[in-house]
């Protein structure tokens, strides 16, 4: 049977057949097993409103149950299985092989490399641009044009940063954007002002806006006035500022290092080849595809905010700037997290943007396809398995943080 | 900020200014990728997209024809005349060389000198005469360095050869179809099912309503990576094994948590008078459903319809691991680019047009439902 004959069948079969099921199974319970009527009548009503939730939710339970909770039961025990010896029980042996494997860890060290860069710079993005299209007339076309990437696939991505990371021999024509705007740069006093000069003053920045965001955050701390602060609140202020003085520090420490650096100057450069920094070529990537998304709901929020707020600020004669880290940001903090956390959940199982590019190679390997390549080219359930694992706990933090999130707002 | 006094409009114009260069390093990669998907494999290796788009200096690397069968013999001398650029009446050369490192030692007319007799002559047209003791004019044919005004040049033979007349490899055509085929089916099922049962959730009184909302946003995060090998276990223990049913039943199950929360969020907003008054005038909950619940979550319904289809279409895991099998009959568009990208990673004509016919899709969608996009994932991550 010809493949589009089968799909149209099966929508008509599963529609049909859903709509079938909810109508008659209702049908059914009122007619037959509680009929509305003879001496139990309203006994009757009343129980088929307790089945009938049920009837309701029966198909996706059994979807859910069978494509997302047992296959989290199922790869727990597979991980502690063999299968080279029929499934035999190996207790954490996966686990001890799997954190012996250099991979293994070359894949860690990259996923949290990963895990900061990709959303922090994805959320600066999205905010900043956020806020300067949200000032303009033509901001919505703007909006729309940089949100466009999110609907191109990841494959379709790497697709067109491969042309941008594209290298010639010397002697030919450059046709990747990055190598042809390298070769312009000869190691003169140009070169200096923004290969050396501008990076060290884009680190610079970077620290003192994290620094400056340490203090807004940790003041209420040290000023011990906010007496009704959740200790949570505090342990999380605590820790986003340790966090933000680290970076603030690998920052400057970075700034010596750029200055000194020595740069291959009229070579073109293999991008993706270089090991630590390709890294960073392929975040690049989904950081495109990610900003659209980060600016589009922060936009949401910030047009959110009242009004009333940034007068009084601008009244008692706050600055632009103090307008927005200290008026702005702190009222739009929880929608950050939220931007934050979902942007964190897709880097944790990004897998065809490596997958296409460079498939691991040149210490790029990320978890997920660590675990592919473990699965479909090695054949080792068990390891994969664990990899597997590995990743959910990873997810686990923030799964705990939306469940409980979402029976507070219930309530 | 706005009313600061005497600072607008300066700031106004900073704000134009950055926003203009956001959206063109934004857009440029696209573009690039779409101006290169209408250029020929020699004007792509030659030169840089960005140039393409007016005439432009081009230092061109060129051959001279083989002489093993183009020389001809002609008083003593072997000669072997050819013409670069086609038909091209006026190329524009400006200069010419015969060697890396001096590309623009000679004009138009004149007789490059290359040694012990052999010569080089090039013409206004682009024909040039190499001559030369029968040693000289052997072997490959002599390098020439062309500095020419190219005018730009676009062509759809990229297009005709990725969609109708391609082989088996360069084709997407049937991979098209197979991901239209995945995709589909894969959107639709999951709405139906998901809308009943986020009816149930929003409007339904029964114990254990919290704890299965609960699961579903625990569920919305769980890695698909986990369902991977006890998923195709599965299929393969009850036979389905690697195909369409396998691929849209997945599909299915990884959307559903999605699509029950961003629904029953929409559902539980829709004004309870309604449902009550329906419920007074002796309506079932089936009747509610189909006739008013599902006709005013049609906003919920399409931004959940966009989500899925895009995700599907993009999708490569789940086709790769449920879908294709050793023959590759049924290779979606994602893996078919992957596979070229490993097989023709230079031919970046090929390459550009197969992604540009894979993206161009979800490109049409996303621009005439941005509306519904938008407005799902806003009720999707921000509470």
């Amino acid at each position: 049977m010809h493949p589009a004959i089968q799909g149209l069948l099966t929508i008509v079969i599963g529609v049909v057949g859903c709509v079938g099921y909810f109508y008659f199974s209702n049908q059914i319970l009122d007619r037959f097993i509680f009929p509305a009527r003879g001496a139990n009548a309203g006994r009757n009503i009343n129980r088929a409103n307790m089945v009938r939730p049920w009837l309701f939710l029966l198909p996706a339970i059994v979807a859910l149950g069978v494509y997302l909770a047992y296959p989290v039961v199922e790869t727990l025990r597979l991980s502690l299985t063999d299968r080279a010896l029929d499934g035999a029980f190996v207790g954490l042996a996966n686990y001890s092989q799997m954190i012996s494997e250099q991979k293994f860890w070359e894949a860690m060290r990259n996923n949290m490399l990963w895990l900061i860069v990709v959303p922090a710079v994805s959320t600066a993005f999205g905010l900043l641009s956020a806020q300067l299209t949200d000032r303009i007339g033509w901001g919505n076309i703007a909006k729309s044009l940089i949100f466009m990437p999110m609907a191109i696939s990841f494959v379709g991505a790497s697709v067109i940063f491969k042309l941008i990371y594209d290298t010639r021999p010397v002697e030919q024509a450059q046709i990747g954007v990055l190598n042809a705007v390298w070769l312009q740069f000869e190691g003169g006093p140009g070169s200096f002002l923004m290969l050396k000069a501008l990076p060290a003053l884009m680190l610079l920045s970077f620290a003192a806006i994290v620094a400056y965001a340490v203090y807004v955050v940790c003041r209420p701390i040290v000023a011990g006035n906010r007496e009704r602060a959740h200790w949570m609140t505090k342990a999380l202020q605590l820790a986003l500022g340790g966090l933000g003085l680290y970076l603030a520090a690998l920052a400057l420490l970075n700034v010596l290092r750029v200055l000194g650096a020595d740069y291959a100057y009229g070579e073109p450069q293999q991008w993706l080849t270089l090991p630590f920094w390709n890294n960073f070529f392929l975040m690049v990537v989904l950081i495109w595809i990610q900003t659209g998304f980060a600016m589009v709901i922060l936009s949401a929020a910030l047009r959110g905010i009242p009004e009333e707020t940034i007068e009084a600020a601008i009244v008692d004669g706050a600055n632009p700037f103090e307008v927005f880290f200290q008026i702005k940001v702190p009222q739009i903090m929880g929608t950050i997290v939220v931007v934050w956390t979902t942007i964190t959940l897709v880097v944790l199982k990004v897998f065809d943007i490596v997958f296409a590019m460079t498939n691991g190679q040149w210490e790029t390997q990320v978890l997920a396809n660590y675990m592919f390549d473990k699965l479909f080219r090695s054949n080792d359930w068990g390891v994969g398995s664990a990899s597997a694992i590995v990743i959910m706990l990873l997810v686990s933090p923030i799964l705990i943080w939306n469940v409980v999130n979402a029976r507070r707002e219930m309530r | 900020m706005d009313n600061i006094a005497g600072t607008k409009s300066s700031l106004t114009w900073v704000v134009h200014i950055s926003v203009a260069l956001l959206i063109a390093l934004w857009l440029f990669p696209t573009v690039g990728l779409l101006v290169s998907s209408f250029r020929t494999a020699d004007q792509i290796s030659t030169s840089g997209w960005w140039k393409a788009m007016v005439a432009s200096e081009q230092n061109l690397i060129l051959r001279a024809a083989d002489p093993d069968e183009a020389r001809v013999e002609r008083n003593g001398l072997f000669v072997v005349e050819g013409k670069f650029f086609g038909d091209n009446a006026d190329p524009g050369i400006s200069a010419w060389g015969t060697s890396s490192r001096a590309v623009d030692a000679y004009s138009i007319g004149d007789v490059a000198d290359l040694g012990d007799g052999e010569t080089l002559e090039l013409r206004q047209d682009g024909s040039y005469v190499w001559s030369g003791s029968e040693e000289q004019i052997s072997g490959r044919g002599q390098r020439v360095f062309i500095t020419a005004n190219i005018p730009p040049d676009f062509t759809l033979d990229n297009y005709d050869k990725i969609l109708l007349t391609g082989n088996n490899t360069d084709s997407m055509a049937k991979a098209f179809f197979n991901t239209l085929t995945v995709t589909i089916p894969a959107t639709i099922i999951p709405i139906v099912v998901a809308a009943f049962a986020a009816y149930a959730l929003a409007w339904m009184d029964f114990p254990g309503r919290a704890l299965l909302i609960a699961i579903v946003v625990g569920l919305l995060v769980v890695p698909l990576q986990l369902a991977l090998i006890p998923l195709l276990k599965l299929h393969l223990g009850i036979g389905i094994g690697k195909g369409y049913l396998g691929v849209w039943l997945a599909h299915t199950g990884f959307g559903l948590p999605l699509a029950v929360y961003l629904l029953r969020n929409y559902m539980v907003g829709l004004p309870r008078d309604i449902i009550e008054n329906a419920k007074v005038d002796g309506a079932t909950d089936f009747l509610i459903f189909t006739r008013i619940i599902l006709p005013l979550s049609f906003p919920a319904l399409a931004s959940f319809a966009i989500f899925q289809f895009l995700w599907t279409w993009n999708d490569l895991l789940v086709a790769k691991v449920f879908l294709i099998d050793a023959t590759g009959e049924t290779t979606v568009m994602t893996n078919q680019i992957v596979e070229m990208l490993g097989t023709r990673g230079g031919n970046w004509e090929i390459l550009a047009t197969a992604a540009f016919v894979s993206i161009a899709v979800p490109l049409i969608f996303f621009f005439a439902m941005q509306r519904y996009l938008v407005r799902g994932l806003l009720a999707g991550s921000v509470k």
